[in-house]
């Protein structure tokens, strides 16, 4: 990824700040000129949650280039709480520990690195859903 | 040992507390015993149980990131009023380039703060926090956050690997009336002692062996804490918890029972046995596995170090609004049990530890 688009993209990057359409009021991942769903422009914008589940996923073995340290690792489709879905990283977990349906939440990491000299690239990553336990009564 | 010529505590115009709180640790676990498995040997004796390692794609910056949710999530306070984004490290990604502004701009802080990166070895995060304090305390800000974070190396083979760990806290400073811990005093003690040091283009660092004791941790942790217990006009047992900075198991237990603290003081924050050392997160952390089980009307003494030397002491006392904090987020203990065992190459591989110089 270019220094100006890591940058162009930062914030959808770091917390999947996006929209929601202030006409059929669907949530859009990422942010766009125009509601996919109803075709209108100029959209408000709304940060999801983060919380989604994996809808389907696989395990790159032969990742592109600025992505080998991280290989294998497995890549998910995960349907947001709020609708969209985003093609994103799994982290904290071995690519044997994925099943579809698990319940996921956005983590921001490092996504890649241009060798030693360039800039680092942040992005959301999915983990597996840490739940709090519950309130002891 | 008293305040000289006059010298009083530290306290700013307006009372100041902890708004928000939050911790992380890295889900990977090295047992010591895997270190000494593959440098000395497995009857060498252990500085703790286990440390936690960041994963391949952690770096201080998302450790601080996860750290500071966490805070503002327990604060519930509008990420744009606060103004200042403080990150203390000895291992921030990069050498120009400030962390702070990475986290700033994850959290929707941005663009009208103070972003700056802190370094004072092991105590970077609590003078963060120092930093914080007076920022609030004078008016020119609401809100400040501060935080201690590292991922911290040892050179491969080195006494430092057993311990050298990741993880970190958070803290969110505000008024006083809407903290759920006010600060009542701190204090900053500081000389010139060579203990530890990383030069500029060093990967690892280097340390003075056994000078690393006496002249340097206990000196200035205790002599802090002592001034503070008699500027507060208090002795141990006044507080319901301390927590010292923890370079081992060891030190500290010696230096808390040096200055009267019991085990049922220090036990709730003293994570380095099954966390490690986690540098400029060390004291800061170990606050937060207390403020997770505090309860209003607790006092807590926090007193951290950091090589070159120096302490930084903390008086506090728990507020009411403690108790609907706590479980706004994950809680300190929820990331300890959250642990995957790893061997040394697993190890290497993490940590980039292919590097032997
Ligand atoms: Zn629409």
């Amino acid at each position: 990824m270019s220094v100006a688009r890591t940058w162009r993209t930062r914030r959808q990057r770091y917390s999947l700040v996006g929209e929601r359409c202030e006409y059929c009021h669907n949530a859009i991942f990422p942010p766009r000129d125009v509601c996919p769903h109803c075709a209108e422009p100029a959209q408000k914008e709304y940060t999801m949650s983060g919380r989604g589940t994996v809808y389907s996923y696989t395990t790159v073995f032969d990742p592109p280039a600025g992505f080998e340290a991280y290989a294998p690792y497995p890549v998910a489709l995960v349907k947001l709480d709020e609708g969209p879905m985003v093609t994103a990283q799994l982290t904290d977990l071995d690519p044997d520990d994925v099943r579809i349906g698990m319940p996921v939440e956005m983590v921001t990491r490092k996504l890649s690195e241009q060798g030693d000299e360039g800039v680092i690239t942040y992005s959301y990553k999915f983990r597996e859903r840490l739940e709090r336990q519950a309130v002891a009564a | 040992m008293s305040l000289e010529n006059g010298i009083s505590l530290m306290k700013p115009l307006r009372p100041v507390g902890i708004v928000g709180y939050g911790a992380y640790v890295p889900r990977y676990r090295l047992p010591a015993s895997e270190v000494a498995r593959v440098w000395s040997g497995r009857d060498a004796e252990l500085p703790i149980v286990e440390k936690a390692v960041a994963g391949l794609d952690e770096d201080t910056a998302t450790m601080s990131i996860e750290a500071a949710r966490n805070a503002l999530a327990r604060a519930g306070v509008d990420p744009k009023r606060i103004r200042a984004v403080w990150v203390g490290s000895e291992s921030h990604p990069y050498a120009v380039k400030p962390t702070s502004t990475i986290v700033a701009e994850a959290l929707d802080i941005v663009p009208l703060t103070q972003a700056a990166d802190w370094e004072f070895a092991c105590k970077a995060g609590t003078e963060a926090m120092q930093a914080a304090i007076a920022f609030v305390g004078s008016g020119m800000a609401d809100y400040a956050l501060s935080i201690g974070m590292d991922t911290a190396q040892g050179r491969p083979g080195d006494a430092l690997e057993y311990t050298a760990a990741a993880g970190g806290a958070a803290m969110l400073l505000g008024p006083a009336e809407q903290s759920l811990a006010l600060i009542e005093a701190s204090l900053s003690y500081v000389t010139d002692t060579p203990d530890f040091w990383r030069r500029a283009h060093a990967h690892y660092p280097s340390h003075g062996q056994r000078f690393t004791g006496e002249p340097a941790y206990f000196h200035h942790v205790i002599s802090a804490a002592e001034m503070m217990l008699e500027g507060m006009g208090r002795t141990a047992a006044d507080y319901r918890y301390a927590v010292l900075h923890q370079p081992n198991s060891k030190f500290p237990q010696r230096a808390a029972k040096q200055l009267g603290f019991r085990k049922e003081q220090i036990e709730t924050g003293l994570l380095a046995p099954i966390i490690g050392n986690t540098y400029a997160g060390s004291s800061l952390i170990g606050l937060t596995a207390v403020l997770d089980e505090a309860q209003p009307g607790d006092r807590v003494l926090v007193v951290s170090f950091g090589s070159g030397a120096g302490s930084d002491a903390f008086s506090l006392e728990i507020t009411g609004a403690i108790t609907t904090a706590q479980r706004q987020a994950l809680t300190t203990k929820e990331y300890i049990e959250r642990r995957s065992e790893i061997d040394y190459a697993t190890y290497a591989r993490y940590r980039g530890k292919m590097l032997m110089k």
